[in-house]
């Protein structure tokens, strides 16, 4: 498996949405090498023929009848917002018109 | 009326909820002499982010007020009314801020109650307030809350344990007789501990997860924190059963917890040392309680025997690679838009791709960063079936261990932590070595099996305390209960009373530590 590096870690910060500053994307370079020279191991443990467990309990789907059960008000789904407007989420511009 | 108060602080939850049905004392006393306590030592400890006083007084003066009426007021009541419990600040709950420990939650109010709030009111418990945790519960030291850290109340230099370290600490310190923790790797049991107290992680599905705020959802259990291993079975019981609000849960019912705690012997019973979980990389301490505690319950007549789970070396790894994965996808609604902290950029176009990177550059701390951008790496285009689609396969080779030590074994038994509490900041700075922590605790939650800590005495070389975990196989909690309790019977007759009897006294001087219990 390849190691990560600088840039692998702004690639990342940019899809995981979260800004960095050039301090803090050296630093994290180095500790999320040292993290993932030491879980490498793991994909050598298992032969293709051991099934992936995605949940530890097995369950089947759950389903239930179609009908309106509890829901929020506007008022309360609007509670924590940091911006709002006439019952909606208030955000800035979605697409970038400069 | 002091002397009262501070010896209320010191009793159970059971002893508590005896006292409060002969009404030998009244919900209102007991929650007062606990917000008391709070009032007394949290500057020194900070378990608490929030403290719900006047909320938890109604709660118990309706208590008292039913108790009062008589007739079916009264005797509807639930066992544990009127015994008040702190609630993890990772739990959603109307009418207290909860935090996740984060700035990025900031001041935010659910408009929900988790389901294992609703059914602490259903059984008027009195909620006495939110404890302190790592951020979004992601750590092994409670250093990582944006509130500041939790100290541990055997010494205030050292850590709690993490992530939930402001429950077990509240626990530990009498500021409550139970509280609720979050367990995805041993934020549960760790913190039990090292503080010398008593934690369990269910069986996945044992207890609703609604309005605990996801961190891996695969992984996440709500579970009891107290001070006595009944306590714990008592609040398992008021917390635990089927869900419609948490697709996960499960429709079992977990109701022989309790009679479980109560069976007092454990004749006959195996209990498997697990040959991966102890020895080297045990600090000297903790392996000579651990077994000290083994020989304990081979003197009480159970067998001992020695079983192997050699895909234990890959747990951490695996641990690693799921845990971020889902936290990467779980945090992505941290977006400045529906709830909590939004950032605005200092200059440049403003979009909302940019208002985010900022808002989550502000508002996430370190380690949230790190494993936020480890799971994007794991889960990316040509990385996914080398990292985590092969720790999903890890998962299925430590299932199939665990089914072939339980086929020898009752109960698995090893420490709960390799070491005792260590100093603040000891390990803030490498990451790895915080991580190796949850060594033993791990497994348990890649697997789905419930596990247990309880206090197995204090290390020779530091004098702090040592946990001792017990697993069960899925579904099989009320195995832990049998067997805790009767390691905590033996143990505290060893020590002439209960282990944090031994622990220094905090806040002024009108208040002891230990006593009665």
């Amino acid at each position: 498996m390849a190691a990560i590096n600088r840039d692998d870690v702004a690639h990342l910060a940019r899809l995981a949405h979260i800004e960095m500053s050039a301090d803090e994307l050296d630093r994290m370079a180095v500790e999320l090498a040292v993290i993932v020279d030491s879980v490498k191991s793991v994909s050598e443990a298992a032969g293709e023929d051991v099934p992936a467990t995605s949940h530890p309990i097995p369950l089947t789907n759950v389903f239930r009848e179609d009908v309106v059960g509890h829901t929020f008000t506007a008022e309360q789904a609007l509670s924590g917002a940091p911006d709002a407007y006439e019952n909606r989420f208030k955000v800035p511009a979605i697409l970038d018109e400069d | 009326m002091t002397e009262l108060k501070n010896e209320l602080i010191h009793h159970s939850a059971a002893d508590l909820a005896a006292k409060l049905a002969a009404r030998e004392v009244t919900a209102v006393e007991v929650t007062q002499a606990h917000l008391d306590r709070i009032a007394d030592v949290d500057g020194q400890v900070n378990a608490f982010l929030h403290v719900n006083t006047e909320e938890a007084l109604a709660v118990a003066a309706e208590v008292d007020a039913a108790r009062a009426a008589g007739g079916s007021a009264a005797e509807e009541l639930h066992a544990l009314a009127g015994v008040p419990i702190a609630v993890k600040d990772l739990i959603v709950t109307i009418g207290q801020p909860t935090t996740a420990g984060s700035k990025i939650l900031e001041g935010w109010h659910s408009p929900y109650d988790a389901t294992v709030v609703k059914k602490l009111r259903a059984a008027r418990m009195p909620i006495l307030g939110k404890t302190n945790l790592d951020e979004f519960a992601m750590g092994s030291s409670t250093e990582h809350s944006a509130y500041g850290p939790t100290r541990n109340p055997w010494d205030l230099d050292r850590i709690p344990g993490g992530s939930g370290g402001g429950s077990a600490a509240a626990v530990a310190a009498f500021e409550a007789p139970l509280a609720l923790g979050t367990d995805t790797g041993g934020s549960i049991r760790q913190p039990g501990a090292v503080t010398g107290t008593v934690g369990v992680k269910p069986t996945y599905g044992a207890v609703s997860r609604y309005g605990a705020i996801a961190m891996a959802s695969s992984l996440d259990q709500i579970g009891p924190v107290s001070r006595t291993v009944l306590d714990s079975a008592l609040l398992q019981e008021v917390i635990g059963g089927h869900d419609p609000f948490d697709s996960t849960s499960l429709t079992d019912p977990f109701n022989d917890l309790v009679a479980a705690a109560r069976v007092g012997n454990v004749a006959g019973m195996k209990i498997g040392i697990v040959k991966e979980l102890h020895g080297e990389g045990y600090q000297a301490g903790v392996e000579n309680r651990f077994n000290e505690s083994l020989q304990l319950l081979k003197d009480a007549g159970a067998e001992i025997v020695e079983v192997s789970c050699p895909n234990l070396k890959y747990a951490l790894g695996a641990y690693y690679l799921i845990m971020p994965s889902e936290v990467s996808s779980n945090l992505a609604k941290f977006d400045g838009v529906r709830f909590g902290m939004r950032v605005l950029p200092k200059d440049g176009p403003m979009t909302i791709e940019r208002v985010m990177g900022a808002t989550r550059a502000a508002g996430f701390g370190d380690e949230v960063k790190r494993r936020i951008i480890l799971g994007t790496y794991a889960l990316s285009a040509g990385y996914y079936d080398a990292y985590y689609g092969s720790a999903q396969k890890v998962r299925t080779l430590i299932q199939r261990d665990f089914d072939a030590a339980f086929a020898k074994a009752d109960v698995l038994i090893s420490p709960t932590a390799p070491t005792t509490a260590f100093k603040l900041g000891e390990k803030l700075d490498d990451p790895l070595a915080m991580y190796l922590n949850d060594v033993a605790t791990i497994p348990a939650n890649l697997a789905g099996i419930p596990g247990l800590s309880l206090p197995g005495g204090l290390a020779d070389e530091d004098g702090l305390p040592v946990g001792i975990q017990l697993l069960a196989p899925a579904r099989q909690d009320a195995r832990l209960y049998r067997v805790g309790a009767v390691l905590e019977s033996i143990l505290e007759e060893k020590w002439g009373g209960p282990m944090l009897a031994q622990a220094p006294v905090l806040g002024s001087a009108t208040t002891t530590a230990g006593g009665s219990n």
